[in-house]
């Protein structure tokens, strides 16, 4: 059995930190010589760095990693255009350089398998009737999906009767909405949208509208940054808090992923932490000298997966800041890092899924 | 309608394909089945037998011949 099978085949959060360290440093070592010798940009960047691929390294820092805008600039992947099963985009607006992530069915498929081990892991595997806040035209445009629709999709699965509560113009759809929560509020509701939108978009609109429903056992998954809502003033702590009061939700969950690493999400437990699933890690580096920070030192963040078998994404220098908190101790009970994440490193040109949105809106507005 | 009958109508009504080319080999990711119009079929699938899969189902439904072995699970022999 492979490494990656090891993790996949144990249950999510439940391997301590010093087994699935070796586990994931011998799949990464593998992924890294094939990824060296399949991706020609890849293995220019390592031999102009002078890293010599076939040491076998032996700690999980010991990895190169290239920065998430690489993806933007040029195409890189490690295989054949003919075994491209799709390409995900990130969802930049037009002024943005946009990430092409080619997937082959393999990567694909770990991928979804990844993702539905980590959710259900936190809201079990019955279906729930789903609220999706956002517009389904996002869906509709099948040769453009970008990381916002796949998003969507990938997370539907989750979820049955879905209800998309948002018009093309971003218009809460009232009735159907109050008419989704008489027929299915008596049951858990999964509620999914990206952070800024589900607080602009349904949150204020409920409130202005004096729509107000009790649904206590429901559970919200959201994700996508926070600039946008860090300029309003609103944080994780005062948005979980405004939608608990005003919803009853309790269940609020948040999560950090991007494009470049699809099915890799640390979501946030609760406690407010953010977790590394079985085949992830995160390691914080010094912005100077991108030297291995000790836990609660702020600096930038490396993310690594063992998912991206198609495209040289296994280890990646992201522009956002955070500081691990632990390992294999938070009082959530759940193994592994953890961590939480501060912000975007100044002037990074990437920004969450939400926060683009918000930017098209001003600019729309802007421009009217 | 027999069982195999409902679950052909079942892809042709979600992924608007011909019944011929409705084998046992059809899988996710071949002409028409992407990850949208997954969603729909498993909603037709539901509604032609009246069943709720689970979602590590959903997820395994990736051919007909898969949609045939997960319907199994739920008492029914197609």
């Amino acid at each position: 059995m492979q490494p990656i099978d090891k993790l996949f085949q144990a249950e999510q959060y439940s391997i301590p930190q010093v087994k699935r360290d070796k586990l994931l440093v011998a799949e990464l070592n593998s992924l890294t010589k094939f990824h060296y010798n399949n991706c020609p940009p890849y293995k220019n960047i390592l031999d102009n760095l002078g890293i010599k691929v076939n040491r076998r390294r032996l700690n999980i820092s010991d990895f190169p990693f290239i920065p998430v805008r690489l993806f933007k600039t040029q195409k890189i992947q490690s295989i054949p255009d003919s075994d491209v099963l799709k390409v995900l985009t990130s969802s930049g607006t037009t002024s943005q350089a946009v990430s092409r992530i080619a997937l082959n069915r393999e990567t694909s498929i770990y991928q979804v398998k990844a993702l539905v081990q980590i959710i259900t892991s936190f809201i079990g595997h019955k279906r729930l009737p789903m609220i999706i806040i956002d517009t389904d035209t996002i869906i509709k445009n099948k040769s453009s999906m970008n990381a916002r629709g796949a998003g969507l999709v990938g997370l539907s699965n989750f979820g049955r009767n879905h209800l998309y509560a948002l018009d093309e113009n971003m218009n809460l759809k009232k009735d159907e909405l109050t008419e989704f929560v008489n027929k299915f509020g008596n049951e858990p509701i999964l509620i999914f949208g990206f952070t800024y939108m589900i607080w602009q978009y349904f949150y204020e609109e409920c409130k202005k509208n004096n729509i107000k429903f009790d649904i206590p056992n429901s559970i919200l998954i959201h994700s996508g940054g926070w600039k946008k809502l860090i300029e309003i003033s609103v944080s994780n702590k005062v948005f979980k808090s405004s939608l608990e009061s005003y919803f009853g939700i309790k269940r609020i969950y948040n999560f950090y992923g991007m494009v470049e690493q699809v099915g890799s999400i640390y979501m946030e437990c609760e406690y407010g932490h953010l977790h590394t699933p079985n085949f992830a890690e995160i390691i914080i580096r010094d912005y100077h000298d991108w030297k291995v920070l000790p836990y609660g030192e702020k600096g930038i963040i490396q993310t690594l997966s063992v998912l991206p078998r198609s495209y040289p994404g296994h280890s990646l220098l992201t522009e956002d800041i955070g500081h691990v908190l632990g390992v294999d101790s938070c009082p959530c009970g759940r193994k592994g890092t953890y961590f939480l994440i501060e912000g975007r490193i100044a002037k990074a040109e990437i920004r969450g899924c939400s926060d683009t949105h918000a930017e098209t809106v001003n600019n729309m507005e802007l421009a009217g | 309608m027999s069982n195999l009958d409902k679950l052909h109508a079942a892809f042709v009504e979600a992924l608007d394909v011909d019944p011929s080319g409705i084998t046992d080999s059809y899988s996710y990711g071949d002409d028409k089945w992407d990850s949208v119009a997954h969603m729909a079929l498993v909603v037709s699938i539901e509604a032609q037998f009246d069943i709720m899969m689970e979602t590590d189902d959903v997820i395994d439904l990736s051919s007909v011949g898969k949609a045939k072995e997960i319907l199994a699970k739920y008492g029914i022999i197609v």
